[in-house]
């Protein structure tokens, strides 16, 4: 009990230490129900391109390499600033942590900014599966592709939206006071979610872009 | 230990490498030497990828063992289901 007293931690936790290590495990937890989430995908995605190999190339090379290549980039450079968030709270540099929040904002805004232009760009092309879908004379297993393509993406843009809040709770958070060098935890939290989402990307990147050769 | 994280030379670090590995597989994907084989270098890429994230970004590098096994345990559990989907699928015309 008296140990207790000398670490103050709120109940029902012996210490931080104790505390920081369930909130890790509580959000590796979640992670794990994602990796299942986006794992059910991933796998139809390879029963079905096992079936049509040449649709899902042809797909592929209907898909824009450079903005796929760019938007891998601007997430892995999203993940660098929330890491370096997490460093600086720990730090006591809440305007740096701010700051570097902003940064990963504005570049996880600028991810969806260029996806929202792919799509826009699909739908002009009659790429979005439905009746309107024009296979331009490649096989109809084309709009599996299209039909995999926006699932994924878009459940992984939903994710990147969540993110977004995260970030922005995250923000007001550290501007009251609630999240600081003493309580530092939900930056390295809400950051797990963040690099996650950023790992769901690192594999659709090549399985969708970087197929047709 | 739980507050340990990793210093700002590493995180650079591992962001360049993470770039130099993402203009590694734009790179491959351009020089095609069979389906299979650039499937495997992408797949491996972004293995490598993930796991420099896992390690250093989400810093399991960092933590004990139990946070490990959590990080794992949905790996092993999509596995068991890829090993049976797979399981179906891909012996499907072995009986007549």
């Amino acid at each position: 009990m008296n140990d207790a007293l000398s670490h103050p931690a709120a109940p029902p936790y012996v210490d931080r230490d104790q505390h920081s290590v369930a909130n890790h495990l509580g959000m590796w937890t979640f992670l794990a129900t994602e990796i299942l989430f986006f794992g059910g995908l991933f796998t139809g995605y390879t029963v079905l391109r096992w079936a049509h190999p040449h649709a899902f190339a042809e797909g592929s090379r209907h898909l824009e390499f450079w903005i796929g290549t760019a938007n891998t980039a601007v997430l892995l450079t999203s993940s660098l600033f929330v890491a370096l968030a997490d460093l600086a709270i720990k730090r006591d540099d809440r305007r740096a942590a701010r700051r570097h929040l902003v940064a990963a904002g504005l570049l996880g805004a600028a991810f969806l900014g260029l996806k929202g232009f792919e799509y826009f760009q699909k739908f002009q092309e009659h790429l979005v599966p439905g009746s309107g879908f024009d296979a331009h004379g490649a096989q109809p297993a084309l709009q599996l592709f299209f039909f995999l393509y926006f699932l994924m993406t878009g459940l992984h843009a939903l994710h990147m939206l969540f993110g977004l809040g995260a970030i922005g709770w995250l923000l007001r958070q550290i501007g009251r006071g609630a999240v600081s060098r003493e309580r530092p935890d939900a930056v390295a939290i809400v950051g797990l979610y963040w690099h996650f989402v950023d790992c769901v990307w690192i594999f659709l990147y090549p399985l969708l872009y970087l197929i047709g050769g | 230990m739980h507050s340990a994280a990793p210093a700002k030379t590493t995180l650079f670090a591992t962001y360049f490498a993470l770039i130099a590995l993402l203009a590694l597989s734009a790179a491959a994907a351009k020089w095609q030497i069979g389906p299979l084989w650039n499937l495997f270098i992408a797949l491996g890429i972004a293995a490598v990828k993930t796991a420099l994230v896992f390690l250093v970004f989400m810093q399991l590098r960092y933590q004990r063992g139990l946070v490990r096994v959590f990080a794992l345990a949905g790996f092993l559990w999509l596995a068991i289901s890829g090993v049976l989907t797979f399981s179906d699928y891909l012996t499907r015309g072995w009986t007549p």
